[in-house]
């Protein structure tokens, strides 16, 4: 390699180890999300190229909606397992259980009581640091979110109190029971992702690429039909060539139609697309213009 | 080479006057960044408020905060590609905490669009970016003379605006600066050329974007590898294994080569460059790569890899810097602070308030406080000693910032002079 063929990639690469190893070498006790989601697979070829031939110095954690695809969920497994690394699982239940998530109807979108659990993991295992997938091109709030990004005791966001961010000289301090969210890959957009996918030839969860699947149409929506999500009367249950372009809550992520069946041809698909990955797919952010904005102040990532 | 991209950083300064938004709505519109549901979210936003066309601006305003009083509060990064480049705009807004937001946003772009409004000509706040784009050694510099639709598309106009800028960017020693007209609103020079501006014989701006040249924007003759990580795996496999990590910030290294250590002084020579994809035999900045030694020498993060005997920085507990102030909180010269420069945190006292620069007319006065947005050259100093490089030779090693130890703040933002 020479100065003249560093890409985009390479340079988004070299940013996201650098800031990994920032938080490995200063903070007490970080973690890493890991939902087996295509983001935050990336992230975790990021912390191998940060930090082998060692082990990661950090757990992977994930937050168990329980309304998780079960592919997804597989591939979260497989990979942790492959690699050899710490995997915790906290799932929403054991909040339900505890009484400190009160739920009205079991198969709505478990989104927004995520905070909830995380927040206690957080408090549980004590961690100062937790790095997430979460990219700037996804959300109006997101754009605006530092790549180390300070949250209170309560875990929450203050946007108009952010610590201003220049360079690559992170500030990673905090004063006991606050912690830091950190996000690696804050400047990758879903096309670097795709290429960062091919490139690297990463294992994701196949129902990211096209396949046949059970769907019916609620308003603009195409909903995949499962276990939590059943016709309504008059409804009509129809079988597309659909992908999903995130894998969230199965009973509020909506699939795009497509015969894409591999990186390539997604990353094609991509780059003719109208519509952002967030506005074709998820449909908890379109309830209001600042629904990212108010949940990531109550603590979401 | 064919199919790798390159990564621009840049960001646009100016105010909603100089039509700002409006520019960068037209980048990412023209460019065919912008996507169905924003464009309809915007246009049901534009509707609401009683707008006769859809108002681009409304893109960039990230935040409930800022929709509902119309402001822009902070910087928001945005991002548009290209089928030559990747583009990284960092947008601030174009009012209050203005240097403190434009400085944040500059210290890592390769280059600033300045915008004036072509009715308007050269003023005190075009000075004041081009002063804060200067001190923050933004390596390019593109003046986009907008709204000539306003003046008649006027050639004469131009020229003389552009004839005033040179003169004042050159008393700060910029020379290298390429002026662009345009009308942003019309769409002429940002992505096309258009017909009204054909005595103009430049790129438009897009054009410019994908093609200046940005391999030299970092040091390539200086090896400064600040170590972040000391890799020791203490599996079977690799039992003794004692790696570096870092990420090269300037120059280049080979296997084989003799390094210092710094600030210790002692020296070594490069065993391996190691990395996920396997062993180097060279590598560049910034690449981020794991080094092992032929010695065993104690290192640890916070210490700086040179070559030896080549431009080595300095090492010291005392130097002076351009600091901007960026807390609310003024600075308190009877305090300790800690600064955080490459991988290294340190405590710090400032000894000496020099002057403060007035960054409208750039005069310097004799203070003695520093409040948010001011700008002053200080005499420092620190605990233990850095390896300090000159700001205007090297970005990485000549920067640094600090934080308010009771508060964990980031209060300010420093460059070695």
């Amino acid at each position: 390699m020479t100065a003249h063929t560093f890409t985009h990639l390479d340079a988004l690469e070299s940013e996201s180890i650098h800031i990994m190893r920032e938080v490995a070498a200063e903070c007490k006790n970080p973690a890493l999300l890991f939902s087996g989601g295509k983001d935050s697979i990336v992230m975790l070829r990021l912390a191998e190229k940060a930090f082998r031939p060692a082990k990661f110095p950090f757990p992977l954690v994930h937050i168990d909606t329980e309304h998780n695809f079960p592919e997804v969920i597989a591939t979260r497994d497989k990979l942790a397992a492959d690699l050899g690394e710490r995997l915790i699982v906290r799932s929403l239940e054991d909040s339900i259980k505890r009484g400190s998530i009160v739920i009205k109807d079991p198969d709505k979108p478990r989104n927004p009581y995520q905070s909830v659990t995380l927040l206690e993991t957080i408090a549980e295992f004590g961690f100062d640091a937790c790095m997430g997938g979460a990219r700037r091109d996804e959300e109006k709030a997101r754009a605006k979110e530092r790549i180390f990004s300070f949250r209170d005791e309560f875990g929450q966001w203050d946007p108009k109190n952010q610590r201003p961010e220049l360079w690559d000289i992170y500030n990673t301090r905090v004063h006991a029971g606050e912690n830091i969210r950190v996000f690696p890959i804050s400047n990758w957009t879903e096309m670097d992702i795709w290429e960062y996918i091919a490139r690297e030839k990463l294992y994701i969860p196949e129902i990211y690429y096209a396949h046949k699947r059970e769907v019916i149409r609620r308003g603009n929506s195409v909903i995949p039909v499962s276990h939590l999500v059943q016709p309504k009367p008059g409804e009509k249950v129809e079988v597309l060539s659909v992908r999903f372009r995130t894998v969230g809550d199965m009973t509020c992520t909506a699939p795009v139609e497509s015969c894409a069946s591999n990186a390539q041809e997604i990353i094609e698909e991509t780059s003719t697309t109208r519509i952002t990955e967030r506005g074709a797919t998820r449909m908890d952010d379109q309830t209001s213009e600042a629904s990212m904005e108010l949940r990531k102040k109550e603590g979401y990532f | 080479m064919s199919n790798a991209t390159q990564l621009l950083r840049f960001i646009t300064a100016g105010s909603v006057d100089d039509g700002k938004s409006t520019l960068i709505g037209r980048l990412l519109h023209d460019s065919k960044s912008i996507f169905e549901d924003q464009l309809s979210a915007i246009s049901k936003t534009s509707e609401k408020r009683g707008m006769a066309a859809v108002d681009l601006s409304l893109l960039t305003d990230g935040l409930q905060a800022e929709r509902e009083q119309g402001i822009t509060i902070d910087v928001a990064y945005r991002y548009f590609a290209t089928p030559k480049r990747k583009f990284i705009i960092g947008d601030t807004p174009g009012h209050e905490q203005y240097t403190r937001n434009m400085v944040t946003a500059a210290s890592t772009a390769n280059l600033v669009v300045i915008l004036i409004d072509a009715r308007k000509g050269v003023l005190t706040q075009t000075r004041r970016h081009t002063y804060l784009a200067s001190l923050v050694g933004v390596p390019h510099i593109v003046l986009a003379v907008n709204k000539m639709d306003m003046v008649g598309y006027s050639e004469d106009t131009f020229n003389a605006i552009v004839a005033e800028y040179r003169a004042f960017a050159a008393q700060l020693g910029i020379h290298d600066v390429t002026c662009i007209p345009m009308s942003a609103l019309n769409g002429d020079m940002v992505v096309e050329h258009g017909d009204n501006l054909s005595w103009y014989k430049g790129a438009p701006l897009l054009d410019f974007l994908e093609n200046v040249v940005i391999d030299y924007d970092v040091n390539t003759a200086d090896f400064r590898y600040p170590v972040q990580w000391v890799c020791r795996p203490q599996t079977n496999e690799y039992h003794d294994f004692r790696g570096y990590m870092g990420r090269i910030e300037s120059g280049e290294i080979a296997v084989g080569d003799e390094i210092t250590v710094l600030p210790s002084g002692r020296t070594s020579k490069v065993k391996e460059i190691v990395t996920y994809d396997g062993k180097l035999q060279r590598a560049y900045a910034p690449q981020s790569v794991t080094l092992t030694l032929e010695d065993e020498i104690d290192i640890s993060r916070g210490d700086m890899f040179v070559k030896s005997g080549v431009n080595p920085p300095k090492v010291e507990k005392e130097f002076e810097s351009m600091l901007c102030w960026l807390s609310e909180a003024p600075l308190d010269l009877n305090r300790k602070y800690i600064i955080k420069h490459t991988t290294r945190m340190v405590k710090c006292l400032f000894s000496r308030l020099e002057y403060r620069v007035d960054v409208n007319t750039l005069a310097h006065h004799a203070t003695d406080k520093l409040n948010m947005n001011d700008i002053a050259r200080v005499a420092m100093k620190v605990q233990q000693p850095l390896a300090l490089d000159h700001y205007g030779k090297n970005r990485f090693t000549g920067s640094f910032i600090v934080i308010d130890e009771a508060t964990n703040n980031t209060v300010a933002a420093g460059m070695i002079v």
